[in-house]
């Protein structure tokens, strides 16, 4: 079995590899939100900070 | 030796456990991902029915069963905070919900593209798909109900009640495929035992344990920015050293 046949699953590509797909892109945009949320998170706590902000 | 538990119940403590749990999670996600992905495309054999397409299996019955696990442990800690009072359990309940939804996205998604090539249809009103899409709704008014309400003790308590009431659901997913007579297969995976084949097996049973490790790691990490916001009055946040700079 050669690499395009694999890709070609027989015919059916788009729906295996749009469904792995479309996980996969799930999975790498809620780490990024996450991580930005984080990132976010620590320069607003840092601002509070150093306003001396009791709110 | 003896384990105080609640130690960890404290958000103070949780938050450098989680800290340091993380990386762990996410290796052992990524490690399982390329065992399973490899087992369930080069080991695994077609299917005598489906052919190739079968191979979605991999992705949508962890992902489908993820949703529901998850949706358990979410209700479990709304409910614990609702009982206890605990602040740290309703903080992983809202860290949960994002990450369970977006499972049941991918659930939904994959069921789509299986279905077209094997009923003909990329959507039916069968009692399975809806009420898996009813779990989806369940997720997106958690969320919904805990970012309407400003005080967010009270948010908690209100979601609360919302997730424990919805985990009713869960069951009816699980059962649907019995009680009702749906497009959906049956359960390829009793409780009795399976006729599936070994590798397939291996590589659904590896699949969930990535999927569980890698959505352990999401929490965790959403779970750090609500302690952090939740508890940005208290010295221990400000003398946190991700501060210092």
């Amino acid at each position: 079995m050669n690499w395009s046949e694999f890709f070609a699953m027989k015919g059916y590509g788009l729906y295996v590899w749009g469904s792995y797909g479309m996980a996969l892109s799930i999975f790498i945009i809620e780490i990024v939100l996450v991580r930005h949320k984080r990132k976010i998170t620590l320069q607003q706590l840092r601002m509070m900070r150093d306003a001396g902000v009791e709110e | 030796m003896a384990i105080n538990w609640f130690k960890y119940s404290a958000p103070t403590t949780f938050y450098g456990l989680a800290g340091k749990m993380i990386p762990w999670f996410a290796i052992f996600a990524a490690i399982l991902f390329a065992v399973g992905l490899y087992i369930g495309f080069f080991i695994a054999p077609v299917d005598a029915q489906q052919g190739e397409f079968y191979r979605i299996i991999f992705i949508h019955v962890p992902a489908s069963m993820m949703s529901m696990f998850l949706y358990m442990v979410m209700a479990g800690y709304a409910a614990l905070g609702l009982i206890f009072n605990t602040r740290l359990s309703a903080m992983m309940a809202s860290a949960i919900a994002p990450t369970g939804a977006l499972f049941t996205v991918i659930s939904l998604w994959t069921g789509a593209l299986w279905g077209k090539p094997m009923w003909g249809a990329w959507w039916m009103w069968d009692a399975r798909m809806t009420s898996e899409l009813i779990l989806l709704f369940l997720y997106l008014g958690f969320i919904a109900l805990h970012a309407s309400i400003d005080e967010p003790r009270r948010a908690d308590r209100a979601a609360a009640l919302l997730a424990i009431v919805g985990s009713v659901n869960v069951p009816i997913i699980y059962f649907s495929v019995k009680w009702w007579n749906t497009l959906h297969q049956g359960a390829t995976i009793k409780f009795t035992g399976t006729s599936m084949q070994v590798a397939m097996q291996h590589a659904l049973l590896v699949m969930f344990f990535a999927c569980w490790a890698y959505a352990v790691a999401a929490t965790l990490l959403r779970v750090r920015s609500i302690i952090l916001e939740r508890e940005r009055n208290t010295q221990w946040v400000l003398d946190l050293s991700e501060l210092k700079k």
